[in-house]
């Protein structure tokens, strides 16, 4: 078909060119960077503080209540004496833990669902996309507020609630990536390659579909922090006394005048922690999304 | 380029007997594929309005033989890319039956009724998987096909991508790394993986460039000489019909109207559509266009196909006959069928110059 | 001679979002068209051709910008110019002509209200004038039942009646430059024949000129008079199009017509042009076309080679252009 020559130079030129077009790398991703040092400096505290938190949180010292900032309470004490950067530190552990746990359970039963659904269409389509709808016809924090208050409050029915309600946004945004996918010729071919349906969908359309999910799983978990804190605020969170940024920050606005840190510094954490969780989102999706060609 | 010896069915026993005659390889009779549209529910309720129903393909006859390369022509809606779905089993037709090697084709295909037909799509960019190297896909059809024992599979992916003129160090690359013409050659090294007989093309170089296309066209002209594939070719462009395939079908509205060998097609057309195509056809050489066969108007709409020959609206050489008699695919000269009542007055083209 | 009615003179478009140091796409393109000239300007994916048909009718993508050079119709100077007086001009002098009519049509108006725009803006027609000479138009292109047409909407329409609906909407205010950006690419082999007769007819009657880009030398073959061959953002070869296509100078052109498959000479081998063209933003220096060249030699990679005349009217900017030729002879 070529002669040799023109073959040794289409080669070098495809060396030339597999080389030239090669992908950034992750490390050179400035939002993925940001993302992973505030959210991996995020996780440390949390999973380090029995060690980096200096009192007990929930420890009570009624001598010394509402103290300003010193060298033994280096962001004061509440209203129960209890030293705030020590609830700040465990609260980290709360917030982090409900937050990626209340996301995992609807990303896992919402992905599945919504897949199948696009794939297979038909009636099952049908039906989920008519349950999505009634869900999407509530807002968010109504339905989770009616939940708990139904399951009683408590981290095991914040998850069940958060999780009710949060897996049609998954279910809805996967099916439409999935709509889209299996119209894509590489999906023909799988099929004409005598794969099975189960294969496809999880190999071949699966990793097409899944970075949109996880991006907005990352914004999730800032929404499902605001919701705890929210809950928190109404009494039907966590229960006191364990530290947890949301009812800090309502104890603490009392003395917003007084004691203008209380309230302040774990919102401030809750700002950071919504930064960093952006940044992450913003860095998959660049990550995650195959530069298209064309 | 030398090519490594390969049998694309090696130790695989055909479904079919062996007969006196070699029966073609792929043969279609009286297929047929209608949609219904949905139709909206306010009018269902209120039942106005007839369902309207597409007739993508209408009788379709045509066979495809061992080792020869034919092309299907035609315009858009005429359903040449219908029918090419229809052959890899990616549609189910509405009527009509496939034999394949002289046996029915089963409605469903299992894994090794499907690998024996394998397609080439016409656009490379969302034919090949974003996500999966070139190996991995390689790899996983020539595993779950059993095509050669495991220690052998990344041996096999080399000489895959040789047989397309392609290096090995492709296969550790994604897709997005490669032009359009190279993810054409990928994507036929992956339909070559499950080691069909027969490969169906759809438009395959029409989203190249000019100067790529002659590459992936000699490929195919290759793969038939040194694996003796047999490769339905669907295209508009008749200059690259011309150039590469032995037969030629020309498709109109749903329907095949006109089937010869490629010379004889050009030079001795017996159906008045493939008469326009040939005059449309934008030449490098003052050509032999005669104005008699300029085209009026556009391909009707398949959702109402003209009563009569299909053709009649826009034929310059409709009679009233023609509007009337359905004319059926009939042999006009040795290996050459049209649908046309009037073939026989049709005059043979100037011989083209050279 | 007169004056020619567009000249582009060593015009540079490139990409200037976001860095300093902005990427040319189009470098140093300069050509001529004269009234009435139906001039061609051929070139793969990625060469320019395009973008220099947007820059004329300033419709350049946002984030790309004429870097340097200049646009003189009919002796006016268009890089610059404000925007407003710019706009004037498109429609009664200038109109464009697109590959998508669905993208370009307006899907809420109907087609004859989207014709009859034009002249009553820019001709002062009042409604029913404006609409009857929209009617007209239609007549014009060929479209059957223009009267009953007028009242569609674009997507009632074919692609080829789509396709006449701009042709007549550019045509409305008597242009005297048509832009034409691929306008038969997404047509069928018999409607791109009506078309492509129609815009010559349309142009020989009205006598306006046509700037006409297409990736096809068969097209321009049947429907121009002029041409320039564009690679890698330059222009390589041009002259008018029976010497360019009978001799051509450049290896390029050459390639690209030992590449395409010629209806009337169907034995002949198809020879592709090794490599593939170089990417934008990594151009080598020197003759873009250098890599792939069968006949380079080593000045060709040091400098891009300046236009040279090869006989009246026909350039090439190819530094072995007379060799190339005699080589062809020798074949």
């Amino acid at each position: 078909m070529m002669s040799p020559a023109e073959l040794l130079n289409a080669r070098l030129q495809q060396r030339r060119a597999l080389r030239s077009r090669s992908i950034k790398p992750w490390y050179r991703n400035g939002a993925l960077m940001a993302g992973i040092v505030i959210v991996g400096a995020l996780v440390l505290i949390a999973v380090l503080a029995p060690l980096l938190a200096p009192y007990d949180p929930i420890a009570q010292d009624l001598r010394n209540t509402l103290a300003s900032p010193s060298a033994e309470h280096w962001l004061g004490t509440d209203k129960f004496g209890r030293d705030i950067l020590s609830r700040l530190i465990w609260g980290a552990q709360v917030d982090l833990r409900v937050g990626f746990l209340a996301v995992l359970i609807p990303f896992v039963f919402g992905s599945v669902l919504g897949a199948i659904a696009g794939y297979f269409g038909g009636w099952l389509d049908t039906i989920l996309m008519r349950i999505v709808d009634v869900f999407f016809a509530f807002p968010f924090y109504v339905m989770v507020i009616v939940l708990v208050f139904i399951f009683g409050s408590g981290e095991a029915s914040i998850y069940l609630a958060i999780a009710a309600v949060s897996w049609v946004s998954y279910a809805k945004i996967v099916r439409g990536e999935v709509l889209v996918a299996k119209k894509q010729d590489y999906v023909t071919a799988a099929r004409l390659g005598g794969m099975s349906h189960g294969r496809i969908l999880v190999k071949h359309i699966g990793p097409n579909v899944l970075s949109q999910a996880i991006i907005y799983g990352m914004s999730d978990i800032v929404m499902d922090i605001m919701a705890i804190v929210t809950l928190g605020y109404l009494g039907l969170g966590i229960a006191p006394p364990t530290a947890e940024w949301g009812s800090m920050i309502n104890d603490g606005q009392e003395f917003i005048t007084t004691q203008w840190q209380q309230a302040t510094i774990p919102g401030l954490m809750v700002v950071v922690a919504s930064l960093g969780l952006s940044f992450l989102g913003d860095g998959l999706s660049d990550l995650l999304s195959p530069e298209r060609r064309k | 380029m030398t090519m490594p010896e390969a049998q694309p069915l090696e130790g695989r026993p055909l479904n079919a007997e062996p007969l006196a005659v070699d029966p073609p390889v792929l043969r279609v009779a009286n297929l047929a594929k209608s949609y219904d549209l949905p139709t909206s529910l306010l009018s269902r309720i209120a039942r106005r309005g007839d369902k309207a129903t597409l007739r993508a393909l209408d009788g379709v006859e045509l066979q495809l033989n061992r080792g020869e390369i034919l092309a299907l022509v035609g315009e858009s809606g005429s359903g040449k890319s219908t029918l090419a779905k229809i052959l890899v089993g990616s549609t189910a037709a509405t009527a009509g039956e496939i034999e394949y090697h002289g046996a029915p084709m089963p409605a469903r295909r299992g894994k090794d009724d499907s690998r024996r037909i394998q397609m080439v799509f016409q656009d490379p960019y969302s034919s090949l998987n974003p996500r999966l190297t070139v190996g991995a896909m390689l790899r996983e059809l020539l595993v779950l096909h059993s095509i050669v024992p495991a220690k052998q599979v990344r041996e096999e992916s080399k000489r895959l991508l040789n047989l397309v003129g392609l290096e090995e160090d492709a296969l550790d690359a994604y897709p997005s790394q490669f032009s359009g013409g190279q993810r054409q050659r990928i994507a036929i090294a992956r339909a070559l993986a499950v080691r069909p007989d027969i490969l169906i093309a759809d438009e395959p170089v029409s989203a190249l460039d000019v100067s790529v296309q002659a590459t992936v066209l000699d490929l195919f002209a290759t793969l038939r000489r040194d694996l003796g594939l047999s490769i339905l070719f669907v295209a508009h462009n008749l200059a690259v019909v011309q150039h590469l395939s032995d037969r030629v079908a020309v498709m109109y509205l749903g329907r095949i109207v006109e089937v010869a060998e490629t010379a004889e097609l050009f030079r001795n057309p017996r159906h008045p559509y493939t008469r326009a195509l040939i005059d449309s056809i934008p030449r490098m050489s003052a050509g032999s266009v005669t104005e008699a066969f300029q085209l009026e108007g556009e391909p009707p709409s398949p959702f109402d196909v003209p009563s009569g020959c299909r053709f009649n609206p826009r034929c310059p050489y409709a009679v009233d006959a023609c509007r009337t008699t359905d004319p059926v695919l009939e042999t006009v000269a040795p290996a050459h069928l049209s649908a046309c009542i009037r073939a026989s007055e049709l005059t043979e083209l100037a011989v083209a110059r050279v | 001679m007169t004056d020619p009615l567009l000249s582009v003179r060593s015009l540079s478009i490139g990409v200037t979002r976001g860095s300093t140091d902005p990427t040319l796409i189009v470098e140093d393109v300069s050509f001529d068209i004269s009234k009435g000239e139906r001039f061609g300007i051929v070139g793969e994916s990625g060469s320019g051709k395009s973008l220099t048909l947007r820059a004329i009718g300033d419709l350049l993508p946002r984030g790309v910008e004429v870097l340097a050079g200049s646009i003189r119709y009919n002796g006016t100077e268009l890089v610059g110019m404000p925007r407003s007086s710019r706009r004037k001009l498109m429609g009664p002098e200038i109109a464009m002509i697109f590959q998508e009519p669905m993208t370009a049509l307006n899907p809420v108006v109907r087609v004859g209200e989207q014709i009859a725009e034009g002249p009553r803006r820019y001709l002062g027609m009042t409604r029913a004038e404006s609409m009857a000479r929209a009617i007209e138009m239609m007549a014009k292109t060929g479209i059957p039942d223009p009267v009953r047409r007028a009242r569609a909407y674009p997507h009632e329409l074919s692609g080829g009646l789509r396709q006449r609906i701009m042709i007549a909407m550019a045509l409305s205010c008597d242009p005297r430059l048509l832009l034409c950006d691929e306008p038969t690419t997404a047509l069928d082999v018999t409607v791109q024949h009506q078309v492509l007769r129609l815009l010559e007819d349309l142009c020989d009657d009205s006598g306006a000129a046509l700037a006409f880009v297409t990736h096809d030398l068969a097209v321009v073959n049947q429907t121009c008079t002029d041409l320039a061959v564009m690679y890698s953002g330059h222009i390589v070869e041009s002259g008018t199009v029976r010497e360019v296509l009978s001799d051509p100078r450049h290896p390029y052109t050459q390639g690209l017509l030992d590449s395409a498959p010629d209806f009337d000479r169907p034995e002949r081998p198809l020879i592709p042009i090794p490599g593939f063209p170089p990417n934008v933003a990594s151009r080598p220096s020197g003759c873009p076309f250098a890599p792939r060249c069968p006949f380079v030699v080593e000045a060709c990679r040091t400098a891009m080679p300046p236009m040279v005349t090869v006989a009246p009217g026909h350039g090439a900017a190819c530094i072995e252009a007379d060799r190339i030729s005699r080589e062809l002879v020798a074949r």
